[in-house]
């Protein structure tokens, strides 16, 4: 059974689990992208998808996110911020994308 | 004590160091959606095709990623009150780091030295001010890093100085996730597309 500081700060194992994944997952995006397994639409969304992955495990296993006692206010941030930034980044890219669509 | 300690739970401190952190990720967030938007315009000058070196950004990435794994094993040292093996996890996260800024300064004077600075092209302008951001944060970071060291290294650890280097082990593990979207945003899908 693990202590509560235990879960907030983390172990050898889980830092050691988090390195562990983190180099697997930067060396497969690294390999897939240097030999262009994929066309490029299915690439970048491969890509993506991975770095995705890496940045959940980073946060669970280094930053750990969700191992707070209620009431989960890290995590409500978290998912706040999360909110903002899918508006700004995707809303962006869009309207962006049809300004250029309606200008040729 | 006749006064009321409103710092004594250091959760109070470590919210809010979070919630700044979630702050600076909106600030990142926006650099990111100017890069993906300004990309394509090169204006005549190099693409994101011919300027980057895939294992030079593969080669910055495992540096940072191990800096940000001996920060946390060095704060697990700090937690059992083993502050030697804690001064020599932080020596080698500073060498990593420094090492990371290094090259990216590198990479940096190569682009400006053949003609390609931030004046070139407005996806030059983006490029520099979202990875520069990114260096300006772990430039402070070892700063940062120092200054908390050097009490430490005087007086010993005590609650107050593990409190500190908690908040600055999220700051360092925070800036390798940005540095996730960087390499993957910039420098992976600058080289397919």
């Amino acid at each position: 059974m693990k202590t509560q500081q235990e879960r907030e700060n983390g172990t050898l194992k889980t830092y050691s689990l988090g390195l562990i994944l983190c180099v697997a997952l930067t060396l497969g995006a690294f390999y897939l992208v240097s030999e262009k397994l994929f066309s490029p639409t299915i690439l970048i969304g491969v890509i993506l998808f991975l770095a995705l992955i890496q940045a959940a495990v980073q946060l669970v296993l280094f930053l750990h996110l969700g191992f707070e006692g209620k009431p989960h206010w890290n995590l409500t941030v978290f998912l706040f911020m999360l909110l903002v930034l899918v508006i700004f980044v995707f809303g962006s890219i869009w309207i962006m994308y049809s300004l250029n669509y309606r200008m040729m | 004590m006749s006064h009321i300690d409103v710092f004594h739970d250091p959760h109070k401190t470590y919210f809010g160091f979070w919630t700044y952190l979630m702050t600076d990720c909106i600030l990142f967030s926006i650099l990111f959606a100017t890069y993906i938007v300004l990309k394509d315009g090169t204006f005549g000058g190099p693409t994101s095709k011919d300027l980057f070196d895939l294992p030079f950004a593969l080669t910055e990435t495992l540096l940072l990623l191990a800096s940000s794994f001996t920060s946390g094993l060095a704060m697990l040292d700090a937690l059992k009150g083993n502050t030697k093996g804690m001064f020599a996890w932080f020596a080698l996260t500073f060498l990593l780091g420094a090492s990371f800024l290094g090259m990216e300064l590198t990479e940096f004077s190569r682009f400006v030295h053949e003609g390609n600075s931030w004046e070139r092209s407005a996806f030059l302008s983006a490029f520099f001010t979202l990875v520069a951001t990114h260096g300006f944060h772990i430039t402070m970071g070892l700063i940062w890093m120092v200054v908390l060291l050097v009490p430490v290294f005087l007086h010993g650890l005590n609650g107050e100085y593990i409190k500190r280097l908690t908040c600055f082990r999220m700051f360092w593990h925070f800036l390798d996730v940005v540095w996730i979207f960087i390499f993957t945003v910039v420098y992976l899908t600058g080289t397919i597309l």
